[in-house]
C-alpha cells in the first residue's frame, strides 16, 4: 500500500468517513467493516456508516443461532401444561381464542379440541425448569440456559414468519440479523466471512429455506451470509480446479498481481488494488476454510458429546460442531437451519426423531463452549419461527395428533453471551394459548440480541432510498429480565 | 476485507476502547472543522439544494407530512404552515422571514438546554454546525420556500457558455464542462480507440467487440468512424438483450414463483417481448403503455396482452394454509410499489402503513394508487404447486400465434405456453384504505387517483384505470416520467445517475448533480418521440462519454466519486455480462435469443438443500450442449435459490423491483473467476483453438489477449505472460497426466491436440488473462 495515490484515496475516504462520524460522537465504528468500502473506492449510500456503535461494553462477541425450522411445538418441549391433559378433547373456548386468525389449514375445521402432550415433563436443575422427556440432554444444561416461554410473532405462515424472525420484516428483502451484525461489527478473522450459514434436514415434515433469510438486502454484499455445504466445496467455488497445485495457484496470483499493478499505474483506480486484495483473501480462505471444516481431527470425547452423526457431513450434529469451530475462529454470526419441525400431523411419530437429532448436539454445543471458556462471550439461540396450537389439527386422538401454526406464544432458549442462566422467563395461560406474563415480541428479541452484542438497535441504521432502516423497524424493547 | 483493525479493538480491554473513542472524537472534530464542506456557506442559500435536505432528513420525522406523527402542530414541509403562528405556543413562530430573534427555530437548534434542543437528543438525529448556520442564513435571507425540484416540470434551458469548445461534441458536454470549470478540473481527453470500442460494445450489446471489429475501427480514420460503430452495435440483435437486462431487474422477472415452495412459472415469453421491444426500438410511451395497460387498449392483440405480464412478475405464494386475501393484497401492493419506483422514482411503499414521513404522499394517496392495480380477478393462493405455472388471469400462446404475430417468442415445441397477464374485473372491486396496511383492517373507500403535487390527475382527461394512469404518466407536463427513465439510462452507462438515488426522486433522495442536463435530456427525449435509441446514441456520442478513465491525484481529490464526470468511470461488468464476455471471447457463446431459461453448470446440492420438497424445482437438472453456452440473462432464476455466481457479482435476486445494483468487490468473486467451470472451460476451449491455428506462442497470447481484454497486449504484459507460459509448460512436461486432468473441464468436446503440455500451459495463461481486473471492466 505504499503507493501515494492509493494512500491519498484512502485518506480522502477516511476523512469523508470521519466527518460523517462527527454526528455520532462516542462512536467506535472505526473498524474493519469500513475497510471493504474504503478499499473498493466505491461511493456508499450517504449514511453508509453506522452512527452508533455501543455506548456500553458488549457481553457477547459472537452468535450461534440454531434455527429450528418449521416451528417445534412448545407444548412438547418447554411449555409444560398439565391442564391441557386434564382438558384433553374439550373445545378451545372462543373467549380464549379471541379473534385469533387461523391458517387455511384449520380455518375449515369445525371443532378445536384441546390436546395434551403425549410426552412427560420433569423439573431440572436449580431453576426447576420443566422440560419434556424428548430433550434429556438439554434438560441437563437447564441451569446454563434461559428459556423464554413468551415469544410471540405476527405471521402465521412459514415463509413470512421465518423472514420476520431473520430480517425483522415479513416482506421486503431486508438485511438479515447476521448481515446487520456483520455490518455493525465486522469479522474477527480476516480469512473467514463474518456471517456463515449451515443447512441440515431432519426426519420430520420439512419446509424449505430461502436465501433471502441470509440476504444482505440493501447492505453491501460482503455482509451476505456465506452458505457452507457438505459437498466437495465447503464454500462455493472454494477448491482449486482438478490438477492445479497450490504452489501453481500462488504463482498465478503473483502474475496477476504484477499485471494488475501495471494497470493501476495507468489508471490510478483504487478499485484495482481492491481486486488484488480480494484475490489474496480468496487465497487465504482456500487454506482457512478446509482446516475449519475438517472435523476428522476432533478428539474422541468431543465426537461422543455431539454424537456419532457429527462425523457425517451435513447433519445437524456436524453443523453444530462446525458452528463451534467457526465461532471459535472468530466468525461473528453462525446461522444454522435445521428443517423438519412442521408437525401438522403425526406429531407423536415425528417429534421424537426431530428432538433426538436436535437435543444432543444443541446441548453438546453449549457444554463444549462452556468447557472452552467461550460460552460467556458466545450467544447461543435455539428456536423456531412460531409456536403450535394447543388444539389438534385434523383427526386427532390421545395416541397421535398434529398441531397447526400458533403465533401468539412459543418457546425458545438462549444461552451464554450475557444471558441470565437458569431462568425461565415469561408465562402462558394454563392451556398454553395466550401469554399472561412478560411477552417478548420478535422485535424485542432482536433488540435484546443486538444489545448483548453491544449494539444499540435504534442507532444501528442504514439509509437506503431516503429512509433509515433498522433491524427492529420502529419497534423493539430490550428485555432486561433475561440479561445477566 | 482486512479485519485487523477491528480485531485489535476486540483484543483490548473495554476501557481502552473508550479512550480510543475519545481520541477518535477529537480527531473527528479536528477534521470536521477543517474539511471543505464545513468551511464556507454558499453565497446565497438555496431552499432546494441546501435547506430542504436538512429539514427532510432531520426534522420531517416529527414535523413533516405525516399528520399522525406531527409534534407541537408544527409542519415544516409546507410554507404556510411553517410560517404560521405555532398552534401550541400562541404568539410564537417557528420561522419569521428575516428575523432571527423571533424565529423559534433558530433558538431551538442552538440552545444548550436538552429539553428544548431540536432535534431532541433521543431522536438520535443531530444537526451539524454547518447545517445550523445554513438554516440561520436562510432565515436571514428571507426564508424562501420553493417547490421540490422533481415536481417542477423539466424545461430545456440554453446550453451553458463554456470556453473549451473544442472538447464539446454535443449538447451534453457544455453542462458537464460548466461544473468541471467550477471545480477547477479539466475533462479527460478521448479514450483510446480500443477502450472506447470495448466500452461502447458492452454498453450497447453487453458483449465484447470481436477482433475483426477492433481491426476495422482501428483502421477506419474517417471522421464518423465512431458513429458508424455505434449505429452498427445498435442494429445488432444483442442490443435488445443488453437493454432488457436492467428492465428485468425493474420488473422483478424470474422463472419461479418465489416464497417457500417456489414452483416453476413460465413468464419467459414476456422476457422475449422486452428484448423484442428494445430491438424494434419501441418508443418509451408505447413500451410503458403496453406494459401498464395493454389489456385496456381498444381491441388489444396478443402482443399487447403479453406486455402486461410486467404487472404479474411479482412473487406468488404456494404455501398451503395461507390466508387468501392477505396475499392478494400483497400482490397488489407489490404492483403499486413497483409502479412508484419504476415510473415515478418515488418510494410509494413507505405510505402503505402511514402517511409518508418525507414526501407528501398520504396513506390515502397510496391506496388511491393501489386502486388502479386492485381490479385483477386473481387469488392469493390459487392451488397446488404443480398445477400452476401461470395463475389466472393468463393467456395461452399457441404455435399459430408465434407464426402470425408473436414471432419473437422463442417457443421450442408445439405445446402452447401459458403466461400471466393483466385484466380488470368487470365489476370494480372497491378499494379501502387499510389501517396500518393490514389486509384485515379496511377503513375508508377510495377511488383510483394520483396526487396533485406530482401532476393533477384530471378525470376529464384520464380514465380512472391503468390506461388513464399510463396517459397521465406520459402527459407533456408530467415532471417525473421522462426524468426517471433518462436518469436510469444514464446510470446504466455511467454507473451512477445524475440523481444518484435513481429509485428516490423525493425529498430524501439525492439532489441531481446536473439538474439542467437531466432536464435538457428529458425534454429532448420526450420531443424525440420517446426514442430510446436516439437517447442512447446522444449519450454515447458525447465527449463526456468518450473521455478516458485515467484519474490523476487532483481528480481523485476534487471528484473522488466521479459525481461530476471528470473522467469515464471504470466499472466492473454486470454479473450476466461477465459470463457473456467469457463465453463470447472464447467462441463458446450460443447466440440464440429468448426461449425458456436454461440451467448451466452449478455447484451440486444448492437447490436440493433448500427445497420444501414440493414442485418441479426440487432438484437442479443441468442442461447440456448449446444450452450451457447461452447468455447470462437466460440462466434460470429460482427466486429462493438464485444462481449463486450471479448473486456474488451483485445480480438482483428478483425478490422485488430493483432500479440500481450495488457494485461490490469480494473474495467470493475471485473464487468464481478462479474456479467456476465456465471460465475454466472457456480457457481450455480457446487454448485448444489457438493451438490448432499453429501460430507462434507470441501470436497466440496476443490473440487471446485481444479477444479477452479487447486491446493489444503491451510488451511488459506479454513478457509476464510468456514467462508464465514457459513455467507452466515445464511443469506439465514433467507431469503430462496432470496437464491432461487440467484440460478435463466442461462438456464441450475436446479438440485432439498432440501437444498436451503446451495446450494446458496456454490454458493457464488464458485463465490468467480472464482474471485480470481489466478484462471484466469497462475502462
Amino acid at each position: 500500500m505504499a503507493n501515494p495515490l492509493f494512500e491519498h484515496k484512502l485518506n480522502t475516504n477516511r476523512r469523508h468517513f470521519l466527518s460523517k462520524l462527527s454526528l455520532g460522537v462516542g462512536s467506535l465504528a472505526l473498524g474493519s467493516l469500513l475497510v471493504p468500502d474504503m478499499f473498493s473506492g466505491k461511493e456508499g449510500e450517504s449514511d453508509a456508516l453506522p452512527l452508533g456503535f455501543s455506548h456500553f461494553a458488549p457481553k457477547a462477541k459472537r452468535v450461534i443461532y440454531l434455527f429450528q425450522n418449521g416451528a417445534p411445538s412448545q407444548l412438547e418441549s418447554f411449555d409444560y401444561k398439565p391442564k391441557l391433559n386434564d382438558l384433553h378433547g374439550q373445545e378451545l373456548p372462543e373467549s380464549v381464542r379471541n379473534g385469533q386468525r387461523l391458517t387455511g389449514m384449520t380455518s375449515g375445521q369445525k371443532s378445536f379440541p384441546l390436546i395434551g402432550s403425549k410426552f412427560g415433563f420433569k423439573q431440572y436443575g436449580q431453576s426447576g425448569a420443566w422440560i419434556s422427556d424428548l430433550f434429556p440432554n438439554i434438560a441437563k444444561i437447564a441451569d446454563d440456559i434461559c428459556i423464554i416461554r413468551s415469544m410471540h410473532t405476527e405471521a402465521i405462515n412459514h415463509d413470512p414468519a421465518l423472514t420476520f424472525m431473520q430480517t425483522g420484516a415479513q416482506q421486503g428483502n431486508r438485511p438479515s440479523i447476521g448481515a446487520w451484525m456483520s455490518y455493525g461489527l465486522g469479522s474477527e478473522n480476516k480469512n473467514l466471512p463474518a456471517f456463515c450459514v449451515l443447512l441440515s434436514r431432519g426426519r420430520g415434515n420439512g419446509q424449505g429455506v430461502y436465501s433471502k433469510l441470509w440476504t444482505n438486502g440493501f447492505l453491501d454484499s460482503i455482509h451476505q451470509g456465506v452458505q457452507f455445504s457438505s459437498g466437495e466445496d465447503p464454500v462455493l467455488y472454494l477448491n482449486n480446479p482438478k490438477g492445479v497445485k497450490d504452489s501453481e495457484r500462488r504463482n498465478m496470483l503473483d502474475k496477476l498481481d504484477k499485471l494488475n499493478s501495471m494497470s493501476y499505474e495507468e489508471f490510478g483506480d483504487p478499485e484495482i488494488h481492491a481486486k488484488i486484495q480480494q484475490y489474496e483473501m480468496a487465497y487465504r480462505m482456500q487454506t482457512a476454510v478446509p482446516e475449519i471444516t475438517d472435523l476428522s481431527k476432533e478428539p474422541e470425547h468431543i465426537i461422543r458429546m455431539y454424537g456419532a452423526d457429527c462425523l457425517i457431513p451435513g447433519t445437524y450434529a456436524a453443523n453444530c460442531l462446525l458452528a463451534r469451530k467457526l465461532s471459535e475462529s472468530g466468525v461473528r454470526f453462525v446461522q444454522l437451519y435445521h428443517q423438519g419441525w412442521d408437525q401438522h400431523g403425526n406429531l407423536v411419530g415425528e417429534m421424537p426423531l426431530q428432538a433426538e437429532d436436535s437435543d444432543r448436539a444443541s446441548a453438546a454445543l453449549v457444554m463444549d463452549l462452556k468447557q472452552r471458556g467461550l460460552l460467556d462471550e458466545t450467544l447461543v439461540v435455539w428456536g423456531g419461527e412460531f409456536g403450535r396450537t394447543n388444539y389438534g389439527q385434523g383427526a386427532s386422538s390421545r395416541e397421535n395428533y398434529g398441531r397447526d401454526h400458533h403465533p401468539r406464544a412459543y418457546s425458545i432458549w438462549m444461552a451464554g453471551g450475557g444471558v441470565k442462566p437458569g431462568v425461565v422467563y415469561g408465562e402462558t395461560d394454563e392451556i398454553g394459548y395466550n401469554i399472561v406474563k412478560d411477552p417478548v415480541h420478535v422485535h424485542d428479541f432482536h433488540a435484546t440480541m443486538m444489545h448483548l452484542m453491544g449494539l444499540n438497535h435504534e442507532q444501528l441504521t442504514y439509509k437506503h432510498l431516503g429512509r433509515r432502516y433498522r433491524l427492529t423497524d420502529v419497534h423493539g424493547k430490550i428485555v432486561p429480565g433475561i440479561l445477566a | 476485507m482486512d479485519y485487523a483493525v477491528r480485531k485489535n479493538i476486540w483484543k483490548n480491554k473495554w476501557f481502552l476502547g473508550i479512550s480510543f473513542s475519545l481520541i477518535l472524537t477529537l480527531f473527528v472534530l479536528a477534521f470536521s472543522s477543517g474539511s471543505q464542506a464545513e468551511a464556507s456557506l454558499p453565497e446565497v442559500v438555496d431552499y432546494n439544494f441546501h435547506i430542504r435536505p436538512i429539514l427532510s432528513d432531520k426534522c420531517y420525522t416529527c414535523h413533516g407530512p405525516d399528520a399522525n406523527k406531527r409534534e407541537a402542530g408544527l409542519r415544516l414541509d409546507d410554507e404556510m404552515a411553517a410560517k404560521a403562528e405555532l398552534s401550541e405556543s400562541p404568539g410564537k413562530f417557528a420561522i419569521v422571514a428575516g428575523d432571527l430573534e423571533k424565529s423559534e427555530l433558530v433558538h431551538r437548534i442552538w440552545t444548550a438546554d436538552e429539553n428544548e434542543l431540536m432535534p431532541p437528543p433521543e431522536s438520535n438525529l443531530k444537526l451539524t454546525d454547518r447545517e445550523r448556520r445554513l438554516l440561520q442564513k436562510w432565515i436571514e435571507e428571507g426564508a424562501e420556500f420553493k417547490q421540490h425540484w422533481a415536481y417542477i416540470p423539466p424545461q430545456k434551458v440554453d446550453l451553458p457558455e463554456v470556453k473549451k469548445t473544442s472538447w464539446v461534441k454535443n449538447e451534453i458536454d457544455p453542462f458537464v464542462l460548466e461544473k468541471l470549470d467550477e471545480l477547477g478540473l479539466a475533462p479527460n481527453p478521448m479514450a483510446d480507440k480500443e477502450r472506447l470500442l470495448k466500452r461502447a460494445a458492452f454498453d450497447l450489446t453487453g458483449l465484447p467487440p470481436t477482433v475483426e471489429m477492433q481491426d476495422r475501427f482501428l483502421a477506419d480514420e474517417s471522421s464518423d468512424a465512431y458513429e458508424k460503430v455505434l449505429d452498427g452495435l445498435m442494429e445488432s440483435k444483442h442490443y435488445g438483450e443488453k437493454m432488457a437486462l436492467h428492465w428485468l431487474d425493474v420488473a422483478r422477472y424470474a422463472d419461479s414463483h418465489g416464497y417457500q415452495d417456489d414452483g416453476l412459472r413460465t413468464m419467459w415469453p414476456w422476457r422475449d417481448w422486452v428484448i423484442h421491444a428494445f430491438n424494434e426500438n419501441y418508443p418509451y410511451d408505447k413500451f410503458l403503455t403496453w406494459q401498464l395497460a395493454g389489456d385496456l387498449l381498444p381491441d388489444p392483440n396478443k402482443e399487447m396482452l403479453l406486455a402486461t405480464g410486467f404487472n404479474r412478475n411479482h412473487k406468488i405464494t404456494q404455501e398451503g394454509g395461507v390466508i387468501d386475501e392477505e396475499y392478494r393484497i400483497e400482490y397488489v401492493s407489490d404492483r403499486t410499489n413497483t409502479f412508484g419506483k419504476a415510473f415515478l422514482g418515488l418510494t410509494y411503499e413507505c405510505a402503505k402503513c402511514h402517511d409518508h414521513k418525507y414526501d407528501p404522499i398520504s396513506q390515502q394517496n397510496y391506496f388511491q394508487a393501489f386502486a388502479f392495480f386492485n381490479q385483477v380477478p386473481e387469488k392469493g393462493l390459487f392451488g397446488t404447486i404443480d398445477a400452476n405455472f401461470a395463475d389466472p388471469p393468463n393467456m395461452q400462446i399457441f404455435t399459430e400465434d408465434v407464426e402470425e404475430l408473436l414471432h419473437f417468442v422463442n417457443k421450442k415445441d408445439s405445446m402452447p405456453v401459458k403466461v400471466m397477464i393483466m385484466q380488470d374485473s368487470v365489476d370494480m372491486r372497491s378499494t379501502h384504505i387499510l389501517d396500518r396496511g393490514n389486509y384485515d383492517a379496511p377503513t375508508t373507500v377510495v377511488r383510483p387517483f394520483m396526487p396533485d403535487f406530482i401532476f393533477p390527475f384530471d378525470s376529464s382527461k384520464f380514465e380512472q384505470n391503468r390506461l388513464g394512469l399510463a396517459r397521465w404518466l406520459l402527459a407533456d407536463e408530467h415532471p417525473l416520467t421522462a426524468r426517471v427513465f433518462v436518469n436510469r439510462i444514464w446510470q446504466e452507462i455511467f454507473g451512477t445517475g445524475i440523481v444518484k438515488s435513481s429509485g428516490d426522486f423525493g425529498m430524501q433522495g439525492d439532489l441531481p448533480t446536473h439538474l439542467e442536463l437531466l432536464d435538457y435530456l428529458s425534454v429532448d427525449f420526450r420531443e424525440s418521440g420517446w426514442d430510446i435509441k436516439y437517447l442512447m446514441k446522444k449519450i454515447l456520442m458525447s465527449a463526456t462519454y468518450r473521455q478516458s478513465s485515467e484519474a490523476d491525484k487532483r481528480k481523485l481529490e476534487r471528484d473522488p466519486d466521479n459525481l461530476y464526470f471528470s473522467r469515464f468511470p471504470r466499472r466492473r461488468l454486470n454479473a450476466e455480462f461477465v459470463k457473456d464476455h467469457v463465453l463470447a471471447s472464447s467462441g463458446l457463446l450460443n447466440r440464440e435469443i429468448g426461449g425458456p431459461s436454461v440451467k448451466p453448470y452449478q455447484p451440486d446440492g444448492i437447490w436440493e438443500s433448500a427445497t420444501s420438497g414440493r414442485g418441479l424445482l426440487q432438484t437442479y437438472i443441468q442442461d447440456h450442449g448449446g444450452d450451457l453456452y447461452r447468455r447470462g440473462m437466460y440462466t434460470f432464476i429460482k427466486r429462493t435459490v438464485p444462481p449463486p455466481s450471479m448473486l456474488m457479482f451483485d445480480a438482483s435476486n428478483r425478490d422485488q423491483c430493483e432500479v440500481r445494483r450495488l457494485q461490490t468487490n469480494t473474495p467470493l468473486q475471485a473464487l468464481v473467476m478462479l474456479n467456476d467451470p465456465h471460465t475454466l472451460e472457456a480457457s481450455r476451449v480457446l487454448a485448444e483453438k489457438l493451438m490448432e491455428e499453429e501460430k507462434s506462442l507470441n501470436e497466440m497470447i496476443q490473440s487471446a489477449f485481444r479477444q479477452i481484454v479487447c486491446r493489444k497486449v503491451k510488451a511488459d504484459e506479454l513478457e509476464v505472460l510468456e514467462e508464465y507460459y514457459a513455467e507452466m509448460k515445464t511443469t506439465f512436461e514433467a507431469e503430462p497426466q496432470r496437464a491432461d486432468s487440467n484440460l478435463m473441464v466442461g462438456e464441450y468436446p475436446r479438440l485432439k491436440n498432440e501437444d498436451i503440455p503446451s495446450v494446458a500451459a496456454l490454458m493457464q495463461v488464458i485463465h490468467t488473462i480472464y482474471n485480470l481486473e481489466e478484462s471484466i471492466s469497462k475502462t
